[in-house]
């Protein structure tokens, strides 16, 4: 099994936005996994797992686009066992979901991977569209907000529980196919390689983190640096962002000291009850 | 190329609410191109749908066929492409439901568009609005490109109103149909009687702070009382006290209700960008220093065991009141 993930590296979400000439200055910034990235290399890992700590059967291969610097975040997910990386060179302005999607496509069709897992969103953009526009392209199904996955021990097929609005929808995709990971992947029994594991498998109910051994590793595992000339694209993005706003902020509120006295603000004040 | 297509979801009666506030906004490109509304409608069995989106659309196109009961991105999104070429539209449109996010990025792929995700406005023939960074910053964005696609916030854009005269109905051609071996297994709604959380006027949220499923009881007394839908902090969903369909946040759902009531919710940023569109937030939580209060209009400090009985209690006196 060889699985193809995706890696993007956000601004710390936890800091403040500095807006400056209608846009965003990250100068200052600190960088960080997209957290949804960070579920799909988790999914990947626990894909080619025996369970928790048992033997890897399968090949993991992260791939960014982004600037060179994206390096550091990728260290940082070889560390958690992912097994080489492959980045491709561009500027982040340069790139939209279209752009993304047509760059992973070129990799993919290098790669051959049976499977490409994919955050569902990242935090930054909020955009919500790579692997569906990337399963599009190649013309892949594919199996978005997942909850869960088991791979068939045939490993032609995957079982998955998507997320949806009203509820959860069981799907089944044939594979290759373009999978992409929500908050609940990384529950204790969501993830499960048929060919490798047991019903019984059971996962720690988080993201794992890089040990030392892991960070040790990593520094020997290859990161492939390759332009997008070399792959074959010429993506032109097709969003531009015109300008940032900060958005209107809501003036404070007042505490109330009892329940009586919130009743009647509501009634009487802003009239919602 | 003028004119937009939206995609409107299905029930078996009609058309879904949800879909609406995207008939408002493609109406509004719509006006910015110089062009009209088509609606979509797919399924099988879809005619009462159709008839309904009628209502809201100059000319609908319908897809009915036994093979798309099942709602597949890898079988809508071609029809949804092939609505737009059909029609000579110039945009696609739909509602940033869980279904609209997974088929309408799979369309601009075959259509070779630019999509916005999450549109709160429309400003002009190809620019929108939409929030990035969990709705800490507001970004204006251009697609180029001779379509583009759009889904909306449906907190941000009112329900369509009824034309004057209906629009036409026209069957669209399904021919071969490959779902690329997907399948739809099963699904598993969430029961309730409660309004939509995208819909409801008033919300009632819970958190970690709730402690078990079975205390969200009182939350569920109050939600009622208050003709309101239930919500849910992610550590709530994950904690397994509530379903992860209540999840409001950034990567949950986005409400906008009149009334959103907080209950042993810190506030983290990933929350707030869910919920604060709405009109009057109250937050009950016990620690004063909670972040949620930073974003409410009324705040009570205590626990929601003190709290929530007494508002229950406080409403009901009020109602007989009144
Ligand atoms: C990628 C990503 C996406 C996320 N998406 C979302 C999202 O969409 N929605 C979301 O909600 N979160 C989301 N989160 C999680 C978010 O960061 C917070 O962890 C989460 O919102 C915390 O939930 P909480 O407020 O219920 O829990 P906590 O932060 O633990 O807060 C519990 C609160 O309850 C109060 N409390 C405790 N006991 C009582 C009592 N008896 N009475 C009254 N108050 C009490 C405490 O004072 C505390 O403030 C996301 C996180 C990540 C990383
Ligand atoms: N520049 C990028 N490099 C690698 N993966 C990306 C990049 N941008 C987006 N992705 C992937 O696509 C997912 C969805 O992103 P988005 O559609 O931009 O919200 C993310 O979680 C990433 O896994």
């Amino acid at each position: 099994m060889k699985i193809l993930v995706t890696c993007k590296r956000v601004p710390n979400p936890e800091q403040k936005l500095k807006f400056a000439g209608g846009g965003i200055d990250l100068g200052a910034a600190t960088w960080q996994v997209n957290t949804f990235d960070e579920y799909a290399v988790e999914t990947a890992l626990r894909l080619t797992e025996k369970g928790k700590g048992g033997e890897r059967s399968g090949e993991v291969v992260v791939v960014a686009v982004g600037p060179k610097d994206v390096s550091q975040q990728m260290r940082g997910v070889l560390a958690m066992g992912a097994d080489r990386g492959i980045l491709v060179g561009a500027e982040d302005a340069a790139l939209d979901a279209d752009a993304v999607a047509r760059i992973l496509r070129a990799v993919v069709d290098r790669e051959k991977p049976d499977v490409v897992i994919l955050g569902k969103q990242t935090v930054d953009g909020d955009s919500n569209q790579v692997g569906q526009i990337l399963a599009g392209l190649l013309n892949w199904p594919q199996a978005t907000f997942l909850a869960s996955v088991r791979l068939a021990a045939d490993g032609k097929s995957a079982t998955v529980t998507r997320e949806i609005d009203a509820g959860t929808e069981e799907k089944r995709v044939r594979l290759p196919a373009v999978l992409t990971v929500d908050l609940r992947i990384i529950g204790k029994k969501a993830v499960r390689n048929e060919a490798l594991a047991g019903p019984e498998v059971e996962w720690e109910e988080t993201q794992r983190y890089a040990s030392l051994k892991g960070i040790m590793a990593a520094k020997k595992k290859e990161i492939k640096e390759i332009t997008v000339a070399e792959l074959g694209v010429s993506p032109a993005p097709l969003m531009k962002v015109v300008s940032y706003q900060a958005p209107p902020t809501r003036k404070a509120g007042v505490k109330v000291s009892s329940v009586e006295e919130l009743v009647q603000k509501l009634h009487n004040e802003a009239k919602v009850i | 190329m003028a004119g937009v297509v939206v995609f409107c979801e299905t029930t078996e009666k009609g058309i879904r609410s949800a879909s609406l506030p995207a008939l408002t906004a493609a109406g509004q490109l719509a006006q910015q191109q110089g062009g009209t509304v088509t609606a979509v409608v797919i399924g099988a069995g879809v005619g009462a749908a159709a008839q309904d989106a009628a209502r809201y659309a100059a000319k609908v196109i319908a897809y009915d066929d036994p093979r798309l009961a099942a709602p597949l991105a890898e079988t809508y999104a071609p029809l949804l492409a092939d609505a737009v070429k059909r029609s000579g539209a110039g945009a696609l449109v739909g509602t940033a439901t869980s279904t609209g996010k997974d088929f309408l990025p799979r369309a601009a792929a075959l259509l070779g568009a630019g999509m916005a995700s999450d549109v709160i406005a429309v400003l002009g023939t190809n620019r929108f609005r939409r929030p990035a960074y969990a709705g800490n910053a507001l970004e204006e964005i251009e697609l180029g490109g001779a379509v583009i696609v759009a889904s909306v916030r449906q907190t941000e854009f009112p329900p369509a109103a009824p034309l004057a005269t209906p629009g036409a109905v026209e069957n669209g051609t399904v021919g071969n149909l490959d779902a690329l071996g997907a399948e739809v297994v099963a699904l598993h709604a969430t029961k309730t009687v409660r309004p939509d959380l995208g819909e409801a006027k008033v919300v009632v949220s819970g958190g970690r702070g709730m402690k078990a499923g079975e205390n969200f009881k009182i939350l569920e007394q109050l939600t009622d009382l208050l003709g309101g839908a239930l919500g849910a902090s992610r550590a709530a969903c994950d904690a397994g006290m509530v379903p992860n369909d209540l999840q409001v946040g950034q990567t949950g759902k986005v409400v906008a209700p009149q009334l959103y009531i907080a209950v042993a919710i810190s506030g983290a940023i990933q929350h707030l960008a869910g919920m604060k569109g709405s009109k009057v937030i109250v937050a009950i939580n016990k620690d004063a220093e909670a972040p949620i209060f930073q974003v409410a209009d009324y705040g009570l400090v205590t626990t929601w065991e003190a709290a929530i009985p007494a508002l229950i209690a406080e409403i009901k006196k009020l109602k007989a009141s009144g």
